[in-house]
């Protein structure tokens, strides 16, 4: 009985092993471990044998039936592993199809670069102020100390509601209304829509955005403008940005000077974008001219303060290298998705 | 402006490259904008002595020339010119030469005879007869310069030059004249200004200007200085080839010895002259007043103005001589027959030039310079200048006596030179000697008595943040060193509408809109294209007085006009969908305030896909998002720009929010856009004062919820709103939620009516809750809505 019980053990371990899916793997079991099944009916036979072998045959065959078991199962996870792997290489799928569009908006490109202005200052302490558009001509040239025979005041050059009421050119105006309302330590930025008389072409447009910025405290110096512009510089073009002061002049600031910063393209030595000048002008800067705080109700003799303006555009399309402004009005969605 | 480098040579030395020169004086505060380097287009270009002459065998015009151009063998050259002569002295092109406009020069055969090089005109040379009065204008430039055969034509005809391009800001109009740049330069440099006050030698004929003419001024506050000299004996002629190389280095037409000679003074001192034919000056005085009403003038260029009051002239005793610092009369015009001359030397008002060479439509050399408020001190030297050339040329005798008709001051003046307080203006620490030695170069003068002498051309120069600005020009502005400014540590702030704008800006992006700009300025027949009624308070708007056109006109009350011309935009440019949105103000007119200005949300989208119901989600879900509740939306029949049927105002207590709704369908036509779009506008100051600022969160639930689903026969007219409404007030407070979910009409519901299903959600927050608890509220409500509304459960 033990031999029959060998012979079956491996022949049932022939048959599980070449057992070729599932189904196979099933009848092999039914066949040795069913209710009619060859181990089974060895089992049944037992009771013809003599109590002392009844234990031993008895264990023997059980051993057999665990062995078997045991085949089947691990036959089972590999044919199981086995067709999971087949089903896989049939669902695979050509990565290189396009995707299902999933979009997501954009804020305008002037927004962006505007909000990264603003981050960077807030950081730095300032409050963000902004400003009435339709603006008195006295907040945006008198109190900004333009002469009387300015030209900028002209017809050609300042959209007018009336002879006394504008649409701002600059957002310095927030300065004169920032300097009544506020005490010093002042420190403030403020961007906003201008608006200039200038015909719509690739690099002008009647509106456009400026950010004003307005620190007055006690010994604010020329060096203090230098420092501050130097680091937002560094923070918002990257920490291998250069700048460089250019004395100008402007009304409202004395000194006053132009900023530029090293071109973000070429990193100073010179491309396309700076037309070979390796600079960038950016800003126009200085310190807040006396006439200019006595308008605000300051006292020069005790604070002083500085100042500088920036065009929004002129960073956006110098920053993505966009060559025509007019792209900024049209809001063809291929030109905003971009950014 | 344009300055050329060899003129500046003459006041001061410079010993570097244009563009060392360059990077200095824009450091110093004179921009550079850039630099021509002129006769770089000439090369190879010589003198050629013409040695022989003989008929081109093959050609009745050409000639075979044999040229001596300072090398051991002569050239052979073939010219077609003939004007050329055996021994003239001619410009001689050789193999490989350049010319102006890129022209090259080649040996090689005409009619087969070989020919080195080629003989040229003026004109090829970019010349004129206005720079070579001698020579002609069609046919070979015979030099009259002294000159050796061999000689670089670009020497002999002083073509070599650098043209500076300065760009000068409005405080300095001092700089508008080369003595001005020369002093910026010796500054700049720490080189001596080498300028020779004009000396005019006295007749001493006993003749006097007295004898000639006088000068009224009417008006000296157009006209703060008018300064004369009378020259006699004056013989026009070409003026020599130094002074016409200097005019055109300068980009100034040679005319004549006088004419050249304002225009030089001009250049140099920056001070506009104007020559008068003395004999054509009626009744020999000179008045300076304003010009009558239709009083005539034909100014040099030949074109005939009309006058007005405004305007300022000078006239003899009869009628107008010049329209003043713009242009002379024709009626008093330097000509060939010319014999006595009014130098006229003036300062004038810039404003009111300006507006005159605006309105007459006229700008000259002349004009440009007095409109940027030239300094009354230079009238005189000027004056003086022109006449020392006079005699340096020989071309007239000056007489004797000059008028000076001043009313304004031209001292230097005195202001307090606080040398500390610039010190902490800039953050330095520069010596008293050290900053007044900075100012010398600029005569500004430190008198050591706490004062500083500032020269009558720099009235910029007032106060001491000016002063600072000079000595931190002059010190570098890169050698100041950059500090943090020390103040008091506070913390950056956004406004509560400053987060709550960026708040619905992330909103609309997450949602997948992008954001616009627009123009604040519209058309005002975009009103009408979205269908604003005549009487409609947006039509009342702000209005430019001077806009670049109709289209940019009036500030909008409204962006939606703005947003539908981009949804049209994209449409055509064939966007199979579109979302967009825009912050931006709205503008009214405020009788106490110059406008009322406030920020609306727009957007807008087309697209398939979507519908009303989209809208009314973006919309809800920015209003949750922006922390707003208890909101309502009703039906809004009457909003002109929108579908009368498919339109909706948000408000909450009373306050309108905003209107969201699908756009007239004429609206639509007006803008060209033939698919349904969608708008919503919300008011932004409106939202923000609703908004409750925070979130109002409720625990997760614990127990279960049921949920019953109806389907209701309502009329078509009547809203889910009503049994939203209903249901509050009768399921009591188990109810937890209620919504609309399917909408159905046609078989087995009856004409004018739909049948609406709802699914209620009711729940107990302490409990599970038990069928019958909702049963008995489904049925509560049913008894309701058919007792108040005559809506019935659908069999």
């Amino acid at each position: 009985m033990k031999a029959q019980l060998d012979n079956i053990s491996v022949a049932a371990a022939q048959e599980i092993a070449s057992a070729s899916d599932k189904a196979s793997l099933e009848t092999v079991r039914i066949k040795y471990l069913g209710k009619k099944g060859a181990l089974t009916a060895i089992l049944r036979g037992m009771g013809a044998l003599t109590p002392e072998e009844r234990p031993v045959i008895g264990a023997y065959a059980n051993t057999v039936r665990a062995n078997i078991e045991a085949f089947l199962e691990e036959k089972g996870a590999s044919l199981a592993s086995e067709e999971l792997k087949n089903a896989l290489v049939k669902e695979k799928l050509d990565v290189t199809m396009p995707a299902k569009v999933k979009t997501i908006g954009k804020l305008h490109p002037i927004t962006q670069v505007e909000n990264r202005m603003k981050e960077i200052f807030v950081g730095l302490g300032f409050d963000i102020v902004e400003g009435p558009e339709v603006e008195s001509a006295y907040n945006n040239f008198d109190a900004l100390n333009a002469p009387a025979d300015h030209p900028s005041r002209d017809f050609q050059d300042t959209f007018y509601i009336n002879d006394t009421t504008l649409l701002r050119t600059q957002t310095s105006p927030v300065q004169i209304r920032a300097m009544k309302t506020m005490t010093p330590p002042i420190r403030i930025i403020s961007p906003g829509r201008v608006y200039r008389c200038d015909e719509v072409d690739a690099t002008h447009s009647p509106m456009f955005h400026q950010l004003e910025g307005l620190v007055i405290d006690k010994n604010i110096t020329l060096g203090d403008l230098k420092g501050l512009l130097e680091l937002w510089a560094k923070e918002m073009f990257g920490s291998d940005t250069k700048t460089r002061f250019r004395p100008h002049n402007f009304p409202f600031t004395e000194p006053s000077a132009e900023v530029d910063v090293s071109c973000f393209v070429c990193g100073g030595k010179g491309c396309r974008l700076c037309k070979g000048e390796g600079w960038i002008e950016l800003l126009g800067a200085g310190l807040v001219h006396p006439n200019v705080l006595k308008a605000g109700g300051i006292d020069p003799e005790v604070y002083s303060g500085l100042a500088f303006g920036m065009g929004i555009e002129r960073v956006v399309m110098t920053s993505y290298g966009i060559d025509d402004m007019r792209h900024l009005y049209e809001n063809d969605i291929r030109f905003l998705g971009q950014f | 402006m344009k300055t050329p480098l060899n003129w500046l040579k003459e006041y001061v030395d410079i010993g570097c490259t244009p563009r060392e020169f360059a990077e200095v004086l824009t450091y110093t505060g004179t921009k550079v904008e850039g630099y021509e380097i002129l006769g770089e287009d000439i090369t190879n270009v010589v003198v050629g002595k013409v040695m022989a002459m003989e008929r081109h065998p093959d050609s009745d015009h050409l000639w075979i020339c044999q040229v001596d151009v300072g090398k051991e063998e002569n050239v052979q050259i073939v010219t077609g010119a003939q004007n050329v002569s055996v021994g003239d002295l001619v410009p001689a092109c050789l193999d490989g030469a350049h010319l102006p406009g890129g022209k090259v020069i080649k040996n090689g055969k005409l009619r087969g005879v070989v020919s080195q090089g080629m003989l040229c005109s003026l004109g090829e040379l970019g010349l004129t007869v206005n720079d070579f009065p001698y020579a002609v204008e069609d046919g070979i430039f015979i030099l009259k310069e002294d000159c050796k055969p061999g000689d670089d034509i670009r020497d002999v005809c002083m073509l070599n030059d650098t043209l500076m391009e300065f760009e000068l800001t409005f405080n300095r109009p001092d700089c508008l004249s080369y003595l001005g740049i020369a002093r910026e330069v010796a500054a700049s440099f720490g080189t001596d200004l080498r300028i020779n006050k004009p000396v005019v030698k006295p007749a001493n004929d006993g003749d006097d200007i007295s004898n000639y003419i006088s000068v009224k001024v009417e008006n000296a506050e157009l006209c703060p200085r008018y300064s004369a000299k009378v020259i006699k004996n004056v013989k026009i002629a070409p003026s020599p080839l130094w002074l016409r190389a200097k005019l055109r280095s300068a980009g100034v037409r040679p005319i004549n010895n006088i004419v050249d000679i304002t225009n030089y003074v001009m250049l140099e001192y920056g001070q506009p002259m104007h020559a008068f034919d003395y004999n054509y000056i009626s009744s020999k005085e000179i008045i300076v007043r304003n010009a009558k009403a239709g009083e005539k003038i034909t100014t040099l260029d030949g074109n005939v103005h009309e006058l007005n009051t405004e305007m300022l002239c000078i006239a003899d005793g009869e009628k107008p001589v010049a329209l003043a610092g713009i242009m002379g009369g024709e009626n008093s015009e330097i000509l060939d027959t010319t014999n006595t001359v009014v130098f006229e030397s003036a300062n004038f008002a810039r404003m009111n030039i300006r507006l005159t060479s605006r309105a007459v439509n006229l700008r000259t050399e002349s004009s440009a310079k007095f409109e940027k408020g030239l300094p009354p001190v230079n009238t005189v030297p000027a004056l003086e200048r022109a006449c020392e050339l006079v005699q340096l040329l020989g071309c007239g005798e000056v007489v004797d006596g000059m008028i000076d008709v001043c009313n304004v001051n031209i001292e230097p003046t005195v202001i307090p030179f606080d040398w500390q307080r610039v010190n902490a203006l800039l953050g330095t620490d520069l010596s008293f000697e050290k900053q007044s030695e900075l100012l010398a170069p600029l005569d500004l003068i430190a008198d050591g008595k706490g004062n500083l002498i500032v020269s009558p051309y720099r009235s910029d120069v007032v106060t001491t943040a000016d002063i600072a600005e000079e000595v931190a020009r002059l010190y570098g502005y890169t050698n100041i060193t950059p500090t943090l400014f020390r103040s008091e540590a506070k913390e950056g702030k956004y406004t509560e509408e400053q987060k709550f704008v960026s708040n619905m800006l992330s909103t609309m992006t997450a949602y997948g809109f992008n954001e616009v700009y627009t123009y604040s300025f519209i058309s005002p027949k975009w009103y009408d294209m979205i269908n604003l009624p005549e009487d409609s308070v947006c039509r009342n708007n702000i209005k430019l007085i001077n806009p670049l056109g109709d289209d940019t006109s009036v500030m909008r009350t409204t962006a939606l006009p703005s947003m539908l011309e981009v949804v049209a935009l994209n449409k055509n440019m064939r966007a199979s969908s579109c979302h967009l949105f825009e912050n931006a103000c709205v503008y009214f007119p405020d009788e106490t305030e110059m406008s009322k200005e406030h920020k609306v949300l727009t957007m807008a989208f087309f697209d398939s896909s979507e519908d009303f119901y989209d809208l009314k989600g973006y919309v809800e879900g920015l209003l949750d998002k922006l922390n707003i509740r208890d909101y309502v939306i009703e039906a809004e029949e009457n909003n002109p720009s929108y579908h009368p049927g498919r339109c909706a105002v948000i408000s909450k207590a009373g306050v309108v929010i905003g209107v969201l709704g699908q756009i007239h369908p004429t609206v639509a036509e007006n803008f060209d856009i033939d698919v349904p779009v969608y708008a919503a506008e919300i008011n932004v100051p409106a939202a923000l004062a609703t908004t409750s600022g925070k979130k109002d969160y409720k625990p997760l639930a614990v127990y279960p919820a049921m949920e019953r689903d109806i389907a209701l026969l309502m009329d078509d007219s009547q809203t889910a709103a009503t049994v939203y409404a209903a249901a509050k007030k009768y399921c009591g407070k188990s109810l937890e939620n209620i919504v609309a979910f399917d909408l159905y009409k046609g078989k087995g519901v009856p004409e004018g009516k739909k049948s609406v299903a709802f699914r209620l959600t009711l729940r107990a927050s302490d409990r599970t809750l038990s069928d019958t608890e909702a049963d008995n509220a489904i049925n509560k409500l049913l008894k309701k809505l058919e007792a108040e509304y005559g809506i019935v459960l659908r069999a």
